[in-house]
């Protein structure tokens, strides 16, 4: 055996070739081809040519569908979560809402457009019955499907529980006898919150939120089946821009990948280096 | 504590509320086709549709080839990193975790542009190249999924008494993969296949720019011309999705029973 | 009223009834522990002092007040636990304070008591540390210190040793009768280890299927056990069945025929059957232990160290018996016939 294990690298030689060619040159390609103009030299004028209003307003708006979604996900997601592992609800309540949370945290895409569409749009079940029941016309009151808020409602669809999923466990880890030490030691319920449970769900609490955040940035199939091209978040511009060139030059699109990737990288960055800090506290 | 109970069951309540509307009423939509009562006519629509037939066949397929090229891909590797290159652990990890740092359509974009008819391997040129060329991607957007199930799978195992155990008998390294390790990590396979067929079935990206004739566009482009037709797409598609999760579910409690019995 | 005073206590979860007609006094100071077997609620009493846990009835007064209104953070109780229970967030320093910063203390005298309480556990030089950075003995005395932190009317201490490895058990186990003694804190300490128990306690409760069986020191509860759950529960014990001849002087036949005068009056009437125990320590190899004389084979030898524990078939029964090792005179081997002998004034009477 021992005869072999010079050689032993060879045996994850189609796995490296494989992430090579189909994951890394690809993404270096536009990495690479985001500094160069169009005669191959190095420059920096795509990236500056980000900074044109219509490309910084789709990334502003990316960013503030991406971080309500994540914000109120976190938010959500927390409650519920707290509410089924802290809550004293019965037992039977957590299979079924860990197994719907994996169902519908995999439901993103196209469906989950049309899925919102015949709920919230014009037509749909909720629009319809608030204005027959209650006579409340919420599109007369300015809401629109195809907006930011719509987005970000349909966004919270999986953005909700992937948190559960995520921040279960972490609610979990609260041992009882941290809650009942910090009890006997006189502190109130919310002092506990304050100074023991909070700072020890930080962390992942950030994490999470980070790994929504990415999450939303980077999608693109239910926002262009909700709005088609009528809003113009990040991807939706990029898609455009691969179908048909819009931009008229490539290599800006190359720059606005790129900024996708500056930001995506970063929040995971952020994700992972939370998770480690858990993990450490958690031995 | 009374009072808690009662926030909990508030917040459980709304949450569900927000969860079961779009579900009602994507059924509800799938049903209105008809005029002035439920009827199925949308899905008969739909499941009458050869488009429906052609672009399903066709991501059935795209996702059962993406599941074995993963396995070929993922198995052996996590295997051999376990048994002889721990070293190269964090390295492997780093490349599976990396399709959910990059978005996919950075990704595919780099494949337009990097395998294009002009280049030095034109695997858009041709149909075949294309698709094998969306196969790759979706394996790619598969890897972290099917990467984690298998190397927890693994963990569980002592792959290296395993190994020895069987080498000892005089078996070589295919029939040791195929016959030893396989089977003990078939569920965490399982696992993996049935969120990755989750994710192929509908996805719209990769297909969209790649120009391949797949479910996701198909229903895409049903949501743009139709009314009540994409309420029974999202209805089924839902349904598929709650299939692959229900499946997972049951494997790994069939799983939990095996390594009761094994003890 | 002593200083804590615990009175009917019962405890019922659903329809199983944990704890029954439980009393207990502590004085001010004393150190007792609560002894028994996995079950039988020691640990719920414990629970109901702190307050985590709400008595099906009774009452538990503390320094004259009646607490079992009071939530735990109003009662002033320190509390171990067995897993040490420390906060992972906070450093050594940062978790011995805790109880002091939450009742708004000033700066200067919360820096002042951690650093008295850090060296009353020897550990002044870790307090920057955090707990996933300690061994399992230097958490539980972080855990003890921030317990003591706040100067408690009483400490409860739930198993706190069960953790440990076997050494570290003996000596933190010193150490923390030395800490209790030295701040004079009324204490309860919790643990199914009797040797522990007999060790460091004031006096001992042994619990059994909810109850107290018996209350006392631990010279008390070893030599006279109150019953035959006692007798047996604490420390190796050879029961002898006999039938009472003369009750009121104390004949008793055992083992058949032999016939032994305890010398004093034992309740009952002629031809009772009666229980008696008898500590394998007070039984000797050869005849010189005492009046009673015996026949036996036997069975197993067991070297434990200082003392060898013989167990010797006598009759149809199996007695034990302990003698300290000599090196110069080795044990009777397996299958020999040996004699053994006891005085009768040995002989234990379980509840007498
Ligand atoms: N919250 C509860 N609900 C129902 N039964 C309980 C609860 N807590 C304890 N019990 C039961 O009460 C009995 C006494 O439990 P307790 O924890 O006081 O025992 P213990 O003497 O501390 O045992 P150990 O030495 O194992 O810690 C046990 O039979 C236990 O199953
Ligand atoms: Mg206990």
């Amino acid at each position: 055996m021992s005869s072999k294990s010079g050689l032993s690298w060879l045996g994850i030689v189609p796995f490296l070739l494989f992430a090579l060619l189909f994951l890394l040159l690809p993404t270096m390609n536009i990495v690479v081809g985001a500094f160069r103009n169009q005669a191959g030299a190095f420059t920096l004028e795509n990236i500056t040519n980000l900074f044109q209003p219509s490309i910084l307003s789709a990334y502003w708006i990316s960013i503030r569908i991406s971080v309500a979604s994540a914000l109120l996900g976190c938010l959500i997601g927390f409650a519920m979560a707290a509410a089924m592992v802290l809550g004293g609800v019965p037992g039977w309540v957590r299979g079924p809402l860990l197994t719907f949370s994996g169902v519908a945290s995999n439901f993103a895409g196209v469906p989950l457009a049309f899925a919102f569409l015949a709920t919230l749009g014009r037509l749909g079940l909720v629009t319809v019955l608030l204005r027959e029941w209650l006579g409340v016309n919420i599109y007369a009151w300015g809401f629109n499907i195809l907006s930011f808020w719509g987005l970000t409602l349909t966004y919270l669809f999986f953005q909700i529980p992937l948190m559960i999923l995520i921040i279960t466990p972490a609610l979990d880890g609260l041992r009882r006898e941290w809650k009942e030490a910090a009890s006997i030691l006189g502190a109130s319920n919310a002092q506990y919150w304050y100074l023991v449970a909070l700072p020890i769900l930080w962390p992942s609490l950030l994490g999470t939120f980070a790994l929504l955040f990415a999450n939303a940035f980077g999608a693109v199939a239910t926002a262009y089946a909700l709005t088609g091209s009528s809003l113009s978040i990040v991807p939706i511009m990029l898609f455009a821009q691969i179908r048909g060139d819009v931009l008229q030059d490539p290599h800006l699109g190359y720059a606005m990948a790129f900024g996708m990737i500056v930001i995506t990288g970063v929040a995971n960055l952020i994700y992972i280096g939370m998770r480690m800090r858990s993990e450490r506290w958690m031995r | 504590m009374r009072g808690r109970r009662l926030w909990a069951w508030l917040a459980l309540i709304l949450g569900m509320i927000y969860f079961a509307l779009p579900l009602i009423g994507t059924l509800e939509f799938s049903l209105r086709m008809r005029r002035g009562e439920y009827s199925l006519d949308a899905y008969r629509v739909i499941l009458s549709d050869p488009h429906f037939h052609a672009t399903f066949g066709f991501s059935v397929l795209m996702a059962l080839g993406t599941i074995v090229l993963g396995v070929l891909l993922v198995v052996p590797t996590a295997y051999w990193v376990r048994l002889r290159l721990p070293r190269w652990r964090p390295v492997i990890e780093f490349l599976t975790l990396l399709p959910l740092v990059i978005p996919p359509i950075v990704v595919v974009f780099g494949y337009i542009r990097l395998y294009n008819t002009s280049s030095w391997l034109p695997l858009t040129g041709s149909v075949g190249g294309t698709n094998l060329l969306l196969l790759f991607g979706y394996t790619v957007l598969a890897l972290p999924y099917m990467y984690r199930a298998v190397d927890t799978g693994l963990r569980s195992l002592d792959v290296a008494t395993l190994t020895e155990a069987a080498q000892s008998l005089g078996a070589g390294w295919i029939t040791i993969l195929w016959r030893v390790i396989l089977p003990n990590v078939l569920v965490a396979i399982l696992s993996g296949a049935f969120l990755t067929f989750a994710i192929v079935i509908g996805e719209f990206v990769l297909a969209a720019l790649l120009n391949r004739p797949a479910f996701g566009p198909f229903m895409q482009l049903i949501g743009a011309n139709r009314a009540y037709e994409p309420a029974a797409l999202a209805v089924i598609a839902f349904a598929i999705t709650w299939l692959c999760m229900g499946l997972i579910q049951l494997v790994t409690r069939f799983q939990k029973h095996t390594q009761i019995r094994q003890r | 009223m002593a200083f804590l005073e615990i009175s009917s206590l019962q405890k019922d979860f659903g329809s199983a009834r944990v704890v029954t007609d439980f009393d207990l006094a502590v004085a001010q100071g004393e150190f007792v522990s609560f002894l028994g077997p996995s079950g039988c609620g020691k640990t719920t009493v414990l629970r109901m002092v702190a307050g985590f846990e709400t008595p099906t009835s009774g009452t538990i007064h503390i320094d004259g007040q009646d607490v079992v209104s009071f939530k735990p953070n109003q009662r002033n109780i320190g509390m171990v636990f067995q897993s040490y229970a420390l906060f992972p967030n906070l450093t050594v320093a940062q978790n011995v304070a805790f109880g002091l910063r939450v009742a708004g203390r000033p700066k200067a005298e919360i820096q002042a008591t951690v650093r008295e309480m850090l060296a009353l556990i020897k550990l002044e030089a870790l307090g920057a540390r955090y707990p996933f950075q300690l061994s399992g003995g230097q958490q539980q005395r972080v855990a003890l210190a921030r317990a003591l932190a706040v100067k408690p009317k009483v400490l409860l201490l739930d198993e706190p040793l069960s953790a440990l490895d076997a050494k570290i058990r003996v000596s933190l186990r010193e150490e923390i009768r030395a800490i209790q003694q030295q701040l004079g804190i009324t204490t309860i300490f919790v643990t199914h280890d009797q040797e522990e128990a007999l060790s460091i306690s004031d006096r001992i409760v042994v619990m059994h299927n909810g109850r107290a069986d018996q209350v006392g020191t631990p010279f008390e509860i070893y030599n006279h056990p109150a019953t035959r759950f006692v007798a047996s529960f604490v420390g190796s014990i050879n029961v002898l069945n006999g039938i009472l001849l003369e009750p009121e002087r104390g004949i008793v036949a055992l083992l058949g025929d032999v016939q032994v005068h305890l010398g004093r009056p034992l309740a009952g009437r002629q031809n009772d059957e009666v229980t008696l125990a008898l500590r394998p320590e007070s039984v000797t190899l050869g005849g010189n232990g005492g009046g009673v004389q015996l026949k036996g084979q036997v069975e197993s030898v067991n070297f434990l160290g200082s003392v060898i524990r013989l167990s010797v078939r006598v009759g149809g029964n199996l007695m034990l018996l302990d003698g300290f090792n000599q090196p110069s005179s080795p044990p009777p081997k397996v299958g020999e016939t040996v004699q053994v002998s006891f005085g009768a004034e040995d002989l234990m009477v379980p509840g007498e």
